[in-house]
């Protein structure tokens, strides 16, 4: 597993002096360049697609090799190598005080006026997230080593007892609003004590999740409902993937019937493209998609009023799914998108409300857990 | 001209006669004879005078003129009596636009560019370096005395009145050499106008180097005969040593502009760096151009024709006037390039001797020999009867006259068309206060479109300001595909630069379109020069061009990595215990080293100056930095390079100046 694990110990306050050599040896290599009047360069793995191969033994999407030099004196890389080792130093600075900060407020540390000029160091977050991305494949350290972390997104609610950062919680007796998990869920953070759940359901967002809550479904069916707000935070897929290695509970997914939703499943099950370097610490090949399927239509008996028509990019994107190596030689996955696309429209996990409330709860997903072969792989 | 077979009878009798009632300001005719009445106005004067008849008999007279019942047809005889010979004043005083006096403001250029052209003329000839002062005084609403003075060698006493009151009376007509003048009309024409329209002779002091006194002329052009009429003369004694003054008053009009006189003089110096011009005229203080080259131009030599040059008729007519007896000697005495050798070949060729006698030539045989002359092949024309003005003086001239920021100029090798020896230079005057280079203005924030490229043409230096259009030296300009030089040009228009093109043309014989010398003829051997002499120098340009353009890449680049590097190094410090000092240094000597292209100085060719040669001089190109530095926070990191390639010479050279308009 991760070294990061072995090396990192105890809670994040405390020093990670394996992230700060990897950090002091980036300014001294900067320094290095320049004594010998080369240009300073710092090399960073591609986050792309060219750059990524889909391990088919673990089949998990694991980062190629090639990798991008960011050169000082180029013209066009200039500033993002400044950026890069301008967030290198805020991150040095939270390992010096122990403390951790958000990606916003990383972008805000390392947000100023460059003197003499009107030019900012950035201009807006978007600009400092990729650059942190390219810190922690560049020092092949996680954002949670480097202290950083991201806003709260996800929640939990579930047969299970754990401990974050010292505090127990019993994630049965959260009320309605679940237990939100937190960007950093590392065995430092929260240890797993008890668990009765059978199975893990991962649900897109909020909603469909509350709707789970609210018909208390993780009481009858023993299982622990998470959702990630869309595509799920490095928490919840952390999470997800601890909940799965670590107590061994399979992990099942409903997710919208369309595109993105089919991706959704593809980055918990396999990783994500641009975290390709996280694959092997987050991704679940083992993850059931089982629902929404394009099938669910006919066999549910939905109404006209469901169907939201696909538009050229669901189009586009489905094709671009269909084309990606693990989508590749699976049937059931085939038959999927061809469906969704013969079908010209696509479903949200809601539309099963419009059979009745209770419908997705009551029926709908007590069916799909009876029947294996309705879930897709 | 219907020119018969020159009359012999004494004409002088019946001549009229001007005289000048210096205290009336009016004509008054004196006539000899009772030829018609002619016109009081002495604008009609020229007319009256070639349309009267004075030889003719009363009875010959009422014989052509037409009665009103019939027209009586004419005869031979009736019309061998109105049949008569113009003089070349005449025919000059009727058409005196062939002359360049067609309007006010023209004939007061004309009349100046006479007197200057020949006072230049005059003190090269004699080796001394011309200073020349030109006055302009406004006598009345457009009655004008202009008055130019040299310090050339004088004119001999009896030879005042020639030069100055006869049409086509000169030295320079016969000879093969590079001048500036070259009919001998010119001043005399000058003189004729100021007669014709305000009455007044043309005055002429001439002083001879270490004479006491200066000989005094007032002459006015007997226009029938084409003889000075001398008005007065006298010794007077002057305030200045050797040189000429000549005072023509004369109808005109004084308006500043593109083909002012102003600009007349301006171009005047620039081609001539090596003349003083002072100007005075009535409105504005005085202008002087002083001369920024001490030395002469080389005093061209006289050559004899060349035989490619040369047509059967003049050939025939070369023969009648030859002294030598035989044809080899004939050939090989009155044309250049025809060595013995040569000359028994084109003997044999035309199936003759090189020992026969002129005097024995028919037409048929001239014509073989002509032929064959023609076939020959002739080595060009020697070409040390030319004088141009050298790349470094043009570049001089333009220095003086042009604030710019390059420039670079050309000469191309002498050559030849229609055996006449011609040599083409060209000058280039591009940025500085002729306007902001277009790539300056992509980058800055002026957007005003860059304007149209002059021209400024010359001919045996003087400059051509009329009819540019119809010049040959024009349409090489359009002909040019300035694109390919980064400079942007609308079809068949100038280039849209801030860009000065000098074209001089240095020849024998300059092939004009019309007397008035304002436009040369398009004889392909000289467009072809003009075109290779302009693409030189556009070469050298568009090199300076797109390096400049790179610099200016390079130098935001600079910008760039110069604004970095203090962020690079802050960052850098605060995560490893380095030395903040060292690491900065050596990050901006790389960022040195890879903008040193910002840096950079070209040569003509476009090659890279090494820093320690930046400082000589360029041969034939000057680039001026710009003296205002753009942006002094960033660059003063690299003060250290910043070097300047101007020759301060030169520079200092153009303390004063007035810029083209």
């Amino acid at each position: 597993m991760s070294k990061s694990r072995n090396t990192t110990k105890g809670r994040p306050s405390g020093r990670s002096p394996d992230t700060l050599k990897k950090l002091v040896q980036l300014a001294e290599l900067v320094y290095e360049h320049a004594q010998k009047g080369r240009d300073p360069s710092v090399d960073i793995p591609l986050r792309t697609l060219s750059n990524v191969h889909f391990n088919t033994k673990s089949r998990i999407i694991e980062m190629g090799r090639s990798k991008q030099t960011r050169n000082f004196f180029n013209y066009g890389q200039a500033k993002r190598f400044m950026q890069t080792i301008l967030v290198a130093a805020k991150c040095k600075e939270l390992l010096d005080a122990g403390k951790s900060a958000s990606i916003r407020q990383i972008y805000y540390m390392a947000k100023h006026t460059i003197a003499g000029t009107q030019e900012k160091t950035f201009v807006d977050q978007s600009e400092s997230d990729p650059i942190l991305e390219d810190l922690e494949v560049a020092t092949a350290s996680l954002r949670e080593e480097l202290h950083v972390f991201a806003a709260n997104r996800g929640a939990l609610i579930g047969e299970l007892q754990f401990i974050d950062s010292g505090d127990s919680i019993d994630a049965t007796h959260l009320g309605s609003g679940g237990y939100a998990i937190p960007s950093i869920v590392e065995p430092e953070v929260i240890q797993f004590r008890k668990c009765s759940a059978k199975f893990v359901l991962h649900v897109e967002k909020d909603t469909v999740w509350r709707r789970f809550v609210e018909d208390r479904f993780w009481e009858q069916h023993h299982c622990i409902i998470t959702h990630g707000g869309g595509q799920p935070p490095r928490g919840v897929r952390r999470l997800l993937y601890r909940l799965h290695h670590e107590l061994k509970l399979p992990v099942y997914v409903l997710l919208d019937n369309d595109p993105w939703g089919y991706y959704i499943y593809s980055v918990i099950k396999q990783g994500s493209i641009n975290l390709a370097y996280e694959s092997q610490r987050m991704a679940v090949p083992e993850a059931k998609y089982i629902g929404v399927s394009s099938f669910d239509y006919d066999r549910c008996g939905l109404t006209d009023d469901v169907k939201l028509e696909l538009d050229q990019a669901d189009i586009k994107r489905s094709r671009q799914i269909l084309e990606y190596p693990w989508f590749q030689g699976k049937k059931n996955w085939e038959r999927e998108i061809k469906k969704l696309l013969s079908n010209g429209f696509k479903m949200e996990v809601e539309a099963m409300i419009s059979k009745s409330l209770t419908y997705l709860t009551q029926e709908y997903l007590p069916y799909k857990l009876n029947n294996k072969t309705e879930w897709l792989d | 001209m219907a020119a018969k077979k020159k009359q012999s009878q004494p004409a002088a009798t019946d001549q009229l006669q001007l005289t000048f009632n210096s205290t009336a300001g009016t004509l008054k005719k004196k006539r000899t004879d009772d030829s018609p009445e002619p016109s009081s106005h002495p604008e009609a004067q020229s007319v009256a005078a070639s349309q009267k008849t004075p030889d003719s008999t009363p009875d010959e007279t009422s014989a052509a003129r037409p009665t009103r019942k019939r027209t009586k047809a004419a005869t031979a005889e009736s019309m061998a009596a109105a049949q008569r010979e113009i003089s070349i004043s005449e025919f000059f005083a009727k058409n005196r636009h062939l002359l360049g006096f067609d309007n006010k403001r023209k004939a007061l250029l004309t009349a100046v560019k006479e007197a200057v052209d020949n006072s230049l003329d005059a003190c090269e000839e004699a080796h001394i370096l011309p200073e020349i002062q030109i006055t302009i005084a406004q006598q009345d609403e457009d009655r004008f005395r202009i008055t130019v003075r040299d310090n050339g060698p004088g004119i001999v006493k009896n030879q005042i009145p020639n030069i100055f009151g006869k049409l086509l009376y000169g030295s320079k007509f016969h000879r093969l050499r590079m001048s500036r003048g070259q009919q001998g009309i010119g001043i005399s024409a000058a003189g004729l106008y100021g007669l014709l329209t305000t009455g007044r002779p043309i005055q002429i002091t001439s002083r001879l180097p270490k004479k006491k006194e200066a000989h005094h002329y007032q002459l006015q052009i007997d226009t029938k005969k084409n003889k000075p009429d001398i008005v007065k003369e006298d010794i007077v004694p002057v305030d200045w040593a050797n040189g000429t003054e000549v005072t023509i008053d004369l109808l005109a009009s004084y308006i500043k502009g593109r083909q002012s006189v102003d600009e007349y003089l301006l171009q005047t110096a620039i081609a001539n760096p090596h003349c003083t011009i002072i100007y005075k005229s009535s409105q504005d203080p005085q202008v002087e151009y002083r001369r920024t080259v001490n030395q002469l131009p080389l005093i061209p030599d006289e050559i004899k024709p060349h035989p490619h040059g040369v047509e059967l008729g003049t050939m025939i007519k070369m023969l009648d006037d030859t002294a030598a007896k035989f044809l080899g000697g004939f050939l090989q005495s009155e044309f250049c390039r025809v060595s013995p050798g040569l000359c028994q070949q084109v003997c044999k060729q035309a199936g003759l001797s090189a020992k026969t006698s002129i005097k024995q030539l028919d037409g048929t045989k001239i014509e073989k020999i002509y032929k064959a002359l023609q076939q020959a092949k002739l080595m060009a024309p020697p070409t040390n009867c030319l004088a141009p003005i050298g790349a470094e003086q043009i570049l001089s001239g333009l220095l003086q006259g042009v604030k710019a920021e390059f420039y670079t100029a050309s000469t191309r090798p002498p050559a030849v068309y229609r055996g006449n020896p011609f040599q083409v230079e060209v000058g280039l005057a591009y940025g500085g206060e002729l306007g902001p280079s277009p790539t300056d203005i992509s980058f800055g924030n002026e957007t005003a479109a860059p304007p149209a490229a002059r021209v400024i043409r010359f001919a045996n230096r003087v400059p051509l300001l009329y009819q540019q259009s119809a010049c040959c030296m024009f349409k090489s300009v359009l002909d040019i595909n300035w694109s390919n030089y980064s400079i942007s040009q609308s079809r068949g228009a100038l280039p849209s630069a801030p860009l000065l093109i000098m074209i001089h043309l240095a020849s024998v014989w300059v092939p004009f379109t019309s007397e008035a010398k304002e436009a040369i003829a398009d004889y392909d051997e000289i467009r072809k020069e003009i075109r290779l002499a302009l693409q030189e120098c556009a070469r050298r340009l568009g090199l300076l061009l797109s390096r400049k353009k790179r610099s200016q890449a390079f130098a935001r680049r600079r910008d760039v990595f110069t604004r970095y590097i203090d962020e690079l190094v802050s960052s850098t410090v605060a995560i490893a215990r380095i030395n903040r000092e060292s690491l900065r240094n050596n990050l901006l000597k790389i960022a040195q080293r890879h903008t040193r292209v910002a840096d950079q100085q070209y040569d003509e060719h476009g090659k890279l100056i090494e820093q320690d040669q930046a400082d000589t001089p360029l041969a034939n190109t000057i680039v001026v930095k710009p003296t205002t530095a753009p942006d002094t926070s960033n660059v003063s990191l690299f003060e250290s390079d910043a070097t300047t390639t101007e020759p301060s010479k030169k520079r200092r050279a153009r303390k004063k100046i007035r810029t083209l308009s």
